[in-house]
Protein backbone atom coordinates (compact mmCIF):
# COMPACT_ATOMS: atom_id res chain seq x y z
CA UNK A 1 0.00 0.00 0.00
CA UNK A 2 2.82 2.51 1.19
CA UNK A 3 4.78 1.47 -1.95
CA UNK A 4 1.86 1.67 -4.44
CA UNK A 5 1.63 5.68 -2.49
CA UNK A 6 5.14 6.10 -3.23
CA UNK A 7 4.79 5.08 -6.70
CA UNK A 8 1.67 6.99 -7.45
CA UNK A 9 3.76 10.17 -6.05
CA UNK A 10 6.85 10.08 -7.81
CA UNK A 11 4.37 9.90 -11.10
CA UNK A 12 2.85 12.70 -9.99
CA UNK A 13 5.77 14.72 -9.38
CA UNK A 14 7.12 13.87 -12.96
CA UNK A 15 4.13 15.02 -14.29
CA UNK A 16 4.44 18.39 -12.45
CA UNK A 17 8.23 18.72 -13.12
CA UNK A 18 7.37 18.14 -16.76
CA UNK A 19 5.11 20.77 -16.56
CA UNK A 20 7.08 23.09 -15.08
CA UNK A 21 9.90 22.37 -16.88
CA UNK A 22 7.71 23.04 -20.43
CA UNK A 23 6.14 26.58 -19.21
CA UNK A 24 9.83 28.03 -17.39
CA UNK A 25 10.90 26.97 -20.66
CA UNK A 26 9.50 29.57 -22.84
CA UNK A 27 10.28 32.23 -20.41
CA UNK A 28 13.50 34.66 -19.97
CA UNK A 29 15.75 34.95 -17.83
CA UNK A 30 14.83 38.00 -17.06
CA UNK A 31 10.98 37.82 -16.55
CA UNK A 32 11.81 35.27 -13.78
CA UNK A 33 14.18 37.51 -11.35
CA UNK A 34 11.68 40.47 -12.18
CA UNK A 35 8.64 37.74 -10.92
CA UNK A 36 11.08 37.81 -7.66
CA UNK A 37 12.05 41.31 -7.67
CA UNK A 38 7.62 41.64 -7.78
CA UNK A 39 7.08 39.46 -4.91
CA UNK A 40 9.94 40.97 -2.92
CA UNK A 41 8.14 44.29 -3.52
CA UNK A 42 5.05 42.70 -3.14
CA UNK A 43 5.40 41.26 0.73
CA UNK A 44 7.94 44.66 1.31
CA UNK A 45 4.21 46.26 0.36
CA UNK A 46 2.16 44.34 2.37
CA UNK A 47 4.35 44.73 5.75
CA UNK A 48 3.71 48.56 5.58
CA UNK A 49 0.75 50.54 6.54
CA UNK A 50 -1.37 52.12 3.29
CA UNK A 51 -3.31 54.76 2.44
CA UNK A 52 -6.15 52.91 1.13
CA UNK A 53 -7.76 50.02 2.27
CA UNK A 54 -6.99 47.28 -0.10
CA UNK A 55 -8.20 44.01 -0.04
CA UNK A 56 -6.80 42.04 -2.85
CA UNK A 57 -5.42 43.56 -6.61
CA UNK A 58 -5.58 41.51 -9.78
CA UNK A 59 -5.11 41.97 -13.54
CA UNK A 60 -7.83 41.73 -15.89
CA UNK A 61 -7.66 40.91 -19.28
CA UNK A 62 -7.09 44.10 -20.71
CA UNK A 63 -3.78 44.32 -18.83
CA UNK A 64 -5.36 46.61 -16.32
CA UNK A 65 -4.42 46.42 -12.58
CA UNK A 66 -7.80 46.27 -10.48
CA UNK A 67 -7.82 47.06 -7.51
CA UNK A 68 -10.33 45.65 -4.95
CA UNK A 69 -10.81 47.74 -1.58
CA UNK A 70 -11.81 50.62 -0.37
CA UNK A 71 -10.07 54.76 -0.32
CA UNK A 72 -9.32 55.80 2.94
CA UNK A 73 -8.84 59.56 4.05
CA UNK A 74 -5.82 61.39 3.78
CA UNK A 75 -4.93 63.58 6.71
CA UNK A 76 -1.95 66.15 6.68
CA UNK A 77 -0.93 68.87 8.52
CA UNK A 78 1.57 70.93 6.04
CA UNK A 79 0.82 74.41 7.47
CA UNK A 80 -2.93 73.99 7.86
CA UNK A 81 -4.47 71.30 7.24
CA UNK A 82 -4.96 69.09 4.46
CA UNK A 83 -8.50 66.73 4.05
CA UNK A 84 -8.74 64.28 0.85
CA UNK A 85 -9.54 60.76 -0.11
CA UNK A 86 -6.85 59.13 -0.93
CA UNK A 87 -7.99 57.80 -4.34
CA UNK A 88 -6.58 61.00 -5.19
CA UNK A 89 -3.24 59.33 -5.51
CA UNK A 90 -4.12 55.90 -7.69
CA UNK A 91 -3.11 53.68 -5.40
CA UNK A 92 0.08 55.07 -4.82
CA UNK A 93 1.00 56.05 -8.65
CA UNK A 94 -0.17 59.51 -9.39
CA UNK A 95 0.55 63.08 -7.25
CA UNK A 96 -2.45 64.00 -5.34
CA UNK A 97 -3.06 68.11 -5.25
CA UNK A 98 -4.32 69.50 -2.17
CA UNK A 99 -4.75 73.28 -1.40
CA UNK A 100 -2.21 73.96 -3.84
CA UNK A 101 0.48 71.61 -2.84
CA UNK A 102 1.25 68.24 -4.16
CA UNK A 103 2.19 64.76 -2.70
CA UNK A 104 3.08 61.27 -3.80
CA UNK A 105 3.37 58.48 -1.67
CA UNK A 106 6.63 56.27 -1.85
CA UNK A 107 7.27 53.27 -0.27
CA UNK A 108 4.33 54.20 2.12
CA UNK A 109 5.03 57.03 2.99
CA UNK A 110 3.50 60.56 2.26
CA UNK A 111 6.05 63.31 0.60
CA UNK A 112 5.79 66.85 -0.15
CA UNK A 113 6.32 67.51 -4.39
CA UNK A 114 6.37 69.81 -6.99
CA UNK A 115 3.56 69.61 -9.49
CA UNK A 116 5.37 66.90 -11.25
CA UNK A 117 6.30 64.26 -8.29
CA UNK A 118 9.67 64.50 -8.26
CA UNK A 119 11.73 63.11 -5.63
CA UNK A 120 14.75 63.92 -4.65
CA UNK A 121 17.17 61.54 -3.49
CA UNK A 122 20.31 62.09 -1.47
CA UNK A 123 23.75 59.43 -1.64
CA UNK A 124 22.01 56.74 0.02
CA UNK A 125 19.16 56.46 -2.06
CA UNK A 126 16.50 58.24 0.65
CA UNK A 127 13.91 60.57 -0.48
CA UNK A 128 15.12 64.39 0.89
CA UNK A 129 11.82 66.09 0.65
CA UNK A 130 9.78 67.14 3.27
CA UNK A 131 7.56 64.94 5.36
CA UNK A 132 4.31 66.58 6.31
CA UNK A 133 2.30 65.22 9.42
CA UNK A 134 0.55 62.09 8.17
CA UNK A 135 -2.10 61.84 9.96
CA UNK A 136 -4.67 59.92 7.42
CA UNK A 137 -6.73 57.13 8.67
CA UNK A 138 -4.33 54.40 7.15
CA UNK A 139 -5.03 50.77 6.94
CA UNK A 140 -3.66 50.66 10.30
CA UNK A 141 -5.48 53.44 12.06
CA UNK A 142 -9.10 51.68 10.97
CA UNK A 143 -7.95 48.59 12.71
CA UNK A 144 -7.18 49.82 15.50
CA UNK A 145 -10.48 51.98 15.47
CA UNK A 146 -12.33 48.23 14.75
CA UNK A 147 -10.16 46.38 17.34
CA UNK A 148 -11.10 49.31 19.91
CA UNK A 149 -14.68 49.18 18.93
CA UNK A 150 -14.88 45.47 19.23
CA UNK A 151 -12.88 45.54 22.18
CA UNK A 152 -15.55 48.58 23.92
CA UNK A 153 -18.22 46.15 22.61
CA UNK A 154 -16.88 43.15 24.09
CA UNK A 155 -15.81 44.00 27.32
CA UNK A 156 -19.03 46.66 27.97
CA UNK A 157 -21.40 43.51 27.37
CA UNK A 158 -18.95 41.22 29.45
CA UNK A 159 -19.24 44.24 32.13
CA UNK A 160 -22.55 44.69 31.67
CA UNK A 161 -24.02 40.67 31.93
CA UNK A 162 -22.60 40.63 35.79
CA UNK A 163 -25.26 42.81 36.55
CA UNK A 164 -27.63 41.27 35.03
CA UNK A 165 -27.38 37.27 35.92
CA UNK A 166 -26.13 38.24 39.62
CA UNK A 167 -22.31 38.04 39.42
CA UNK A 168 -22.03 35.54 36.61
CA UNK A 169 -20.59 36.17 33.36
CA UNK A 170 -22.74 35.34 29.85
CA UNK A 171 -22.23 35.63 26.19
CA UNK A 172 -19.28 35.56 24.43
CA UNK A 173 -17.70 38.06 27.25
CA UNK A 174 -17.29 34.58 29.09
CA UNK A 175 -14.42 33.06 27.05
CA UNK A 176 -12.19 36.47 27.76
CA UNK A 177 -13.53 35.70 31.78
CA UNK A 178 -10.68 33.29 32.84
CA UNK A 179 -8.47 35.39 30.39
CA UNK A 180 -8.99 38.31 32.45
CA UNK A 181 -8.57 36.72 35.87
CA UNK A 182 -5.36 35.19 34.35
CA UNK A 183 -3.98 38.70 33.75
CA UNK A 184 -4.85 39.84 37.29
CA UNK A 185 -3.88 36.81 39.39
CA UNK A 186 -0.80 35.63 37.05
CA UNK A 187 0.71 38.40 35.64
CA UNK A 188 -0.36 41.38 37.75
CA UNK A 189 -0.44 40.28 41.42
CA UNK A 190 3.02 38.38 41.04
CA UNK A 191 4.94 41.29 39.46
CA UNK A 192 3.51 44.27 41.10
CA UNK A 193 2.00 42.90 44.71
CA UNK A 194 -1.48 43.07 46.05
CA UNK A 195 -1.36 46.76 46.87
CA UNK A 196 -0.21 48.59 44.10
CA UNK A 197 -1.51 46.68 40.54
CA UNK A 198 -5.00 47.52 40.60
CA UNK A 199 -4.14 51.03 39.36
CA UNK A 200 -2.10 49.31 36.39
CA UNK A 201 -4.94 46.70 35.74
CA UNK A 202 -6.76 48.81 32.88
CA UNK A 203 -3.83 49.22 30.72
CA UNK A 204 -2.52 45.62 31.48
CA UNK A 205 -6.08 44.17 30.07
CA UNK A 206 -6.10 47.45 27.24
CA UNK A 207 -2.54 46.42 25.99
CA UNK A 208 -2.73 42.62 26.20
CA UNK A 209 -6.28 42.56 24.70
CA UNK A 210 -5.39 45.19 21.95
CA UNK A 211 -2.01 43.61 20.94
CA UNK A 212 -3.48 39.83 20.74
CA UNK A 213 -6.35 40.78 18.65
CA UNK A 214 -4.70 42.78 16.30
CA UNK A 215 -1.81 40.33 16.15
CA UNK A 216 -4.68 37.83 15.03
CA UNK A 217 -5.83 40.60 12.47
CA UNK A 218 -3.00 40.22 11.25
CA UNK A 219 -3.44 36.96 10.65
CA UNK A 220 -6.22 37.15 8.54
CA UNK A 221 -6.63 37.25 4.94
CA UNK A 222 -7.03 41.31 5.43
CA UNK A 223 -3.18 41.55 5.87
CA UNK A 224 -3.17 44.35 8.55
CA UNK A 225 0.57 44.31 9.93
CA UNK A 226 -0.57 46.95 12.51
CA UNK A 227 1.30 44.87 15.80
CA UNK A 228 4.70 44.47 13.16
CA UNK A 229 4.51 49.04 12.49
CA UNK A 230 7.37 50.31 14.65
CA UNK A 231 4.88 53.24 15.55
CA UNK A 232 2.63 51.31 17.09
CA UNK A 233 4.60 49.07 19.08
CA UNK A 234 6.95 52.11 19.83
CA UNK A 235 3.75 54.14 21.44
CA UNK A 236 2.74 51.41 23.37
CA UNK A 237 6.57 50.52 24.98
CA UNK A 238 6.28 54.33 25.42
CA UNK A 239 3.52 54.09 27.83
CA UNK A 240 5.09 51.70 29.58
CA UNK A 241 7.49 53.49 30.08
CA UNK A 242 5.72 57.04 30.51
CA UNK A 243 3.64 54.99 33.20
CA UNK A 244 6.58 53.43 34.79
CA UNK A 245 8.62 56.78 35.31
CA UNK A 246 5.63 58.74 36.59
CA UNK A 247 4.38 55.74 39.09
CA UNK A 248 7.83 55.18 40.38
CA UNK A 249 8.55 55.12 44.16
CA UNK A 250 11.65 56.40 45.53
CA UNK A 251 13.29 53.17 46.04
CA UNK A 252 13.09 52.71 42.54
CA UNK A 253 14.91 55.82 41.86
CA UNK A 254 17.48 54.91 44.33
CA UNK A 255 18.37 51.43 42.89
CA UNK A 256 18.86 53.47 39.31
CA UNK A 257 21.13 56.26 41.00
CA UNK A 258 22.57 54.74 44.24
CA UNK A 259 22.04 51.34 44.48
CA UNK A 260 21.68 49.99 47.56
CA UNK A 261 23.96 47.29 49.01
CA UNK A 262 27.08 47.58 47.17
CA UNK A 263 30.19 49.61 48.02
CA UNK A 264 30.58 53.10 46.63
CA UNK A 265 32.59 52.81 43.77
CA UNK A 266 29.93 50.10 41.89
CA UNK A 267 27.65 52.28 43.14
CA UNK A 268 29.00 55.10 40.98
CA UNK A 269 29.24 52.32 38.14
CA UNK A 270 26.06 50.85 38.18
CA UNK A 271 24.27 53.88 38.38
CA UNK A 272 25.04 55.11 34.58
CA UNK A 273 23.77 51.71 33.18
CA UNK A 274 20.76 51.68 35.32
CA UNK A 275 20.21 54.53 34.02
CA UNK A 276 20.74 53.40 30.70
CA UNK A 277 18.54 49.94 31.13
CA UNK A 278 15.60 52.28 32.67
CA UNK A 279 15.17 53.13 28.48
CA UNK A 280 16.63 49.75 27.28
CA UNK A 281 13.66 47.87 29.15
CA UNK A 282 10.80 49.91 26.97
CA UNK A 283 12.91 49.41 23.60
CA UNK A 284 13.53 46.21 23.61
CA UNK A 285 9.93 46.08 24.53
CA UNK A 286 8.83 47.66 21.31
CA UNK A 287 11.57 45.86 19.49
CA UNK A 288 10.11 42.45 20.30
CA UNK A 289 7.00 42.82 19.35
CA UNK A 290 7.52 44.56 16.35
CA UNK A 291 10.58 41.92 15.20
CA UNK A 292 8.08 39.23 16.64
CA UNK A 293 5.26 39.87 14.06
CA UNK A 294 7.17 41.36 11.21
CA UNK A 295 9.25 38.11 11.09
CA UNK A 296 5.81 36.29 11.53
CA UNK A 297 4.91 37.71 8.32
CA UNK A 298 7.57 38.06 6.23
CA UNK A 299 7.82 34.08 7.15
CA UNK A 300 4.63 33.41 6.41
CA UNK A 301 4.79 35.53 2.38
CA UNK A 302 7.74 34.10 1.81
CA UNK A 303 6.33 30.53 2.04
CA UNK A 304 3.46 31.67 0.27
CA UNK A 305 6.11 33.12 -2.10
CA UNK A 306 7.60 29.86 -2.56
CA UNK A 307 4.11 27.89 -3.99
CA UNK A 308 4.86 30.16 -7.13
CA UNK A 309 8.47 29.98 -7.05
CA UNK A 310 8.49 25.81 -7.18
CA UNK A 311 5.68 25.53 -9.59
CA UNK A 312 5.53 22.25 -8.80
CA UNK A 313 2.35 20.15 -7.00
CA UNK A 314 4.97 18.61 -4.88
CA UNK A 315 7.10 21.62 -3.99
CA UNK A 316 4.11 24.21 -3.65
CA UNK A 317 2.37 22.08 -1.66
CA UNK A 318 4.66 20.85 0.46
CA UNK A 319 5.11 24.90 0.91
CA UNK A 320 1.51 25.55 1.28
CA UNK A 321 1.38 22.43 4.56
CA UNK A 322 4.73 24.45 5.76
CA UNK A 323 3.11 27.95 5.63
CA UNK A 324 0.07 26.42 7.16
CA UNK A 325 1.95 25.01 9.85
CA UNK A 326 3.68 28.21 10.04
CA UNK A 327 0.45 29.90 10.53
CA UNK A 328 -0.55 27.95 13.61
CA UNK A 329 2.72 28.80 15.11
CA UNK A 330 1.50 32.24 14.15
CA UNK A 331 -1.70 32.03 15.86
CA UNK A 332 0.34 30.96 19.17
CA UNK A 333 2.79 33.94 18.58
CA UNK A 334 -0.06 36.07 18.66
CA UNK A 335 -1.29 35.08 22.09
CA UNK A 336 2.50 34.65 23.07
CA UNK A 337 3.20 38.45 22.38
CA UNK A 338 0.65 39.71 24.03
CA UNK A 339 1.13 37.97 27.01
CA UNK A 340 4.99 38.39 26.86
CA UNK A 341 4.43 42.24 26.35
CA UNK A 342 1.55 42.57 28.99
CA UNK A 343 3.85 40.17 31.71
CA UNK A 344 7.13 42.26 31.05
CA UNK A 345 5.15 45.67 31.39
CA UNK A 346 3.68 44.05 34.63
CA UNK A 347 7.23 43.39 35.66
CA UNK A 348 8.69 46.96 34.54
CA UNK A 349 5.63 48.38 36.69
CA UNK A 350 6.45 45.89 39.76
CA UNK A 351 9.64 47.45 40.24
CA UNK A 352 8.52 51.26 39.66
CA UNK A 353 6.80 50.64 42.40
CA UNK A 354 8.82 48.09 44.47
CA UNK A 355 8.98 48.53 48.89
CA UNK A 356 12.56 49.00 50.48
CA UNK A 357 13.20 46.16 51.76
CA UNK B 1 17.61 51.08 12.65
CA UNK B 2 17.87 53.50 9.91
CA UNK B 3 15.48 51.54 7.79
CA UNK B 4 13.33 51.44 11.56
CA UNK B 5 13.70 55.12 11.39
CA UNK B 6 12.41 55.25 8.11
CA UNK B 7 9.61 53.46 8.71
CA UNK B 8 8.40 55.59 11.84
CA UNK B 9 5.67 57.37 11.16
CA UNK B 10 5.01 60.65 14.11
CA UNK B 11 1.37 60.86 12.45
CA UNK B 12 0.43 56.69 12.95
CA UNK B 13 2.31 56.92 16.55
CA UNK B 14 0.41 60.37 17.46
CA UNK B 15 -3.13 58.93 16.70
CA UNK B 16 -1.95 55.56 18.12
CA UNK B 17 -0.79 56.94 21.19
CA UNK B 18 -4.27 59.17 21.82
CA UNK B 19 -6.60 56.50 20.26
CA UNK B 20 -4.94 53.71 22.79
CA UNK B 21 -4.89 56.10 25.42
CA UNK B 22 -8.59 56.65 25.23
CA UNK B 23 -9.64 53.11 25.05
CA UNK B 24 -7.48 52.88 28.10
CA UNK B 25 -10.01 55.29 29.91
CA UNK B 26 -13.08 54.01 27.93
CA UNK B 27 -12.73 50.64 28.55
CA UNK B 28 -11.59 51.40 32.04
CA UNK B 29 -14.92 53.03 32.43
CA UNK B 30 -17.29 50.78 30.55
CA UNK B 31 -15.27 47.29 30.99
CA UNK B 32 -12.45 47.15 33.51
CA UNK B 33 -14.41 48.53 36.28
CA UNK B 34 -17.26 46.89 36.51
CA UNK B 35 -16.11 43.44 35.54
CA UNK B 36 -13.25 43.41 37.92
CA UNK B 37 -15.89 44.82 41.21
CA UNK B 38 -18.00 41.95 39.92
CA UNK B 39 -15.33 39.08 40.20
CA UNK B 40 -13.89 41.03 43.34
CA UNK B 41 -17.51 41.04 44.58
CA UNK B 42 -18.38 37.60 43.30
CA UNK B 43 -14.90 35.69 45.07
CA UNK B 44 -15.85 38.06 48.27
CA UNK B 45 -18.95 36.61 48.28
CA UNK B 46 -18.01 33.23 47.94
CA UNK B 47 -15.34 33.40 50.52
CA UNK B 48 -17.64 34.50 52.78
CA UNK B 49 -20.10 31.57 51.70
CA UNK B 50 -17.38 29.13 52.78
CA UNK B 51 -16.36 30.95 55.91
CA UNK B 52 -19.88 30.64 57.17
CA UNK B 53 -20.13 27.15 55.79
CA UNK B 54 -17.21 26.50 57.99
CA UNK B 55 -19.22 28.35 61.15
CA UNK B 56 -22.22 26.46 60.51
CA UNK B 57 -19.97 23.11 59.85
CA UNK B 58 -18.27 24.36 63.47
CA UNK B 59 -21.57 25.29 65.04
CA UNK B 60 -22.99 21.79 64.41
CA UNK B 61 -20.21 19.90 65.70
CA UNK B 62 -20.63 21.61 68.84
CA UNK B 63 -23.91 20.81 69.01
CA UNK B 64 -23.26 17.32 68.62
CA UNK B 65 -20.56 17.58 70.89
CA UNK B 66 -23.28 19.07 73.26
CA UNK B 67 -25.73 16.93 72.61
CA UNK B 68 -22.84 13.94 73.13
CA UNK B 69 -22.65 15.73 76.58
CA UNK B 70 -25.80 16.03 77.56
CA UNK B 71 -26.56 12.41 76.64
CA UNK B 72 -23.99 11.02 78.96
CA UNK B 73 -24.96 12.92 81.43
CA UNK B 74 -28.25 11.68 81.22
CA UNK B 75 -27.18 7.82 81.06
CA UNK B 76 -24.91 8.81 84.01
CA UNK B 77 -27.60 9.89 86.00
CA UNK B 78 -30.13 7.07 84.60
CA UNK B 79 -27.39 4.85 85.98
CA UNK B 80 -27.22 6.41 89.32
CA UNK B 81 -30.46 6.68 89.47
CA UNK B 82 -31.11 3.07 88.99
CA UNK B 83 -28.33 2.42 91.26
CA UNK B 84 -29.35 4.61 94.17
CA UNK B 85 -32.94 2.40 93.65
CA UNK B 86 -31.21 -1.13 93.69
CA UNK B 87 -29.73 0.28 96.88
CA UNK B 88 -33.37 1.41 98.89
CA UNK B 89 -34.75 -2.11 97.50
CA UNK B 90 -32.09 -4.06 99.31
CA UNK B 91 -31.96 -1.73 102.29
CA UNK B 92 -35.19 -1.93 102.20
CA UNK B 93 -35.59 -5.86 102.25
CA UNK B 94 -32.84 -5.73 105.02
CA UNK B 95 -34.87 -3.35 107.20
CA UNK B 96 -37.69 -5.44 107.06
CA UNK B 97 -36.37 -8.71 107.66
CA UNK B 98 -34.38 -7.44 110.63
CA UNK B 99 -37.90 -6.25 111.54
CA UNK B 100 -39.10 -9.22 111.16
CA UNK B 101 -36.36 -11.11 113.12
CA UNK B 102 -36.99 -9.03 115.54
CA UNK B 103 -40.10 -9.11 115.82
CA UNK B 104 -40.65 -13.02 115.53
CA UNK B 105 -37.62 -13.29 118.27
CA UNK B 106 -39.93 -11.39 120.83
CA UNK B 107 -43.07 -13.24 120.24
CA UNK B 108 -40.62 -16.11 120.57
CA UNK B 109 -39.29 -14.61 123.51
CA UNK B 110 -42.98 -13.96 125.07
CA UNK B 111 -44.26 -17.15 123.81
CA UNK B 112 -41.53 -18.79 125.99
CA UNK B 113 -42.48 -16.93 129.19
CA UNK B 114 -45.68 -17.32 128.27
CA UNK B 115 -44.96 -21.35 128.32
CA UNK B 116 -42.95 -21.35 131.34
CA UNK B 117 -45.93 -19.51 133.40
CA UNK B 118 -48.38 -21.85 132.70
CA UNK B 119 -46.41 -24.41 133.17
CA UNK B 120 -45.16 -23.31 136.89
CA UNK B 121 -49.29 -22.67 137.14
CA UNK B 122 -49.68 -26.08 135.95
CA UNK B 123 -47.31 -27.75 137.84
CA UNK B 124 -48.68 -25.82 140.94
CA UNK B 125 -52.22 -26.87 140.11
CA UNK B 126 -50.90 -30.66 139.74
CA UNK B 127 -48.76 -30.68 142.85
CA UNK B 128 -51.34 -29.31 144.99
CA UNK B 129 -53.85 -32.06 142.99
CA UNK B 130 -51.53 -34.80 143.51
CA UNK B 131 -51.65 -34.02 147.03
CA UNK B 132 -54.64 -34.14 147.91
CA UNK B 133 -55.23 -37.13 145.41
CA UNK B 134 -52.79 -38.47 147.23
CA UNK B 135 -54.17 -37.60 150.39
CA UNK B 136 -57.73 -39.13 149.04
CA UNK B 137 -56.15 -42.50 148.06
CA UNK B 138 -54.27 -42.08 151.18
CA UNK B 139 -57.17 -41.63 152.99
CA UNK B 140 -59.12 -44.76 151.12
CA UNK B 141 -56.52 -47.06 151.10
CA UNK B 142 -55.57 -46.10 154.91
CA UNK B 143 -59.52 -46.85 155.04
CA UNK B 144 -59.65 -50.40 152.89
CA UNK B 145 -56.55 -51.68 154.86
CA UNK B 146 -58.22 -50.97 158.11
CA UNK B 147 -61.72 -52.53 157.13
CA UNK B 148 -59.74 -55.82 156.00
CA UNK B 149 -59.14 -57.31 159.77
CA UNK B 150 -58.06 -60.61 158.72
CA UNK B 151 -55.26 -58.78 156.83
CA UNK B 152 -54.37 -56.81 159.55
CA UNK B 153 -53.54 -59.48 161.87
CA UNK B 154 -51.80 -61.48 159.40
CA UNK B 155 -49.61 -58.48 158.87
CA UNK B 156 -49.02 -57.97 162.32
CA UNK B 157 -48.48 -61.64 163.15
CA UNK B 158 -45.50 -61.07 160.09
CA UNK B 159 -44.13 -58.50 161.47
CA UNK B 160 -44.27 -60.29 165.03
CA UNK B 161 -42.82 -63.09 163.58
CA UNK B 162 -39.74 -61.34 161.85
CA UNK B 163 -39.52 -59.10 165.39
CA UNK B 164 -38.56 -62.43 167.00
CA UNK B 165 -35.99 -63.45 164.67
CA UNK B 166 -33.98 -60.35 166.47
Amino acid sequence: MLRLLAVFILAISFVGNASNVETSSDKSEGDTTDKSAERKEYIQHHLKDTHDFGITSYTNDAGEKVYIGFPLPVILWDGGLQVFSSSKFKHETAVAESGGNHYVIYHGMIYKTDAQGTINYDDHHHPTNVRPLDLSITKSVVMILVTGLLMLLLFRSLGRSYGKNGGVATGAGRFFEPIILYIRDDIAIPNIGKKHYKKYMSFLLTVFFFVWFLNIFGLTPLGVNVTGNIAITASLAILTFVITTFTAKKTYWKHIFWMPGVPVPMKIILAPIELLGMFIKPFSLLIRLYANMQAGHIVLMSLLALMYLFNSIIGSSLSFFLSFAISLIEVLVALLQAYIFTMLSALYFGFAVEEEH
Amino acid sequence: MEKLLGEFSLGLFILQSALFILLVFLLKKFAWKPILNAINEREEGIKDALASAEDARKEMENLNADNERILKEARAEREMMIKEARDLKTKLISDAKEEAKATADKMIVQAQEAIENEKKSAMAELKSQVASLSVEIAEKVVKDELSNKDKQFKIVEDMLGEATLN
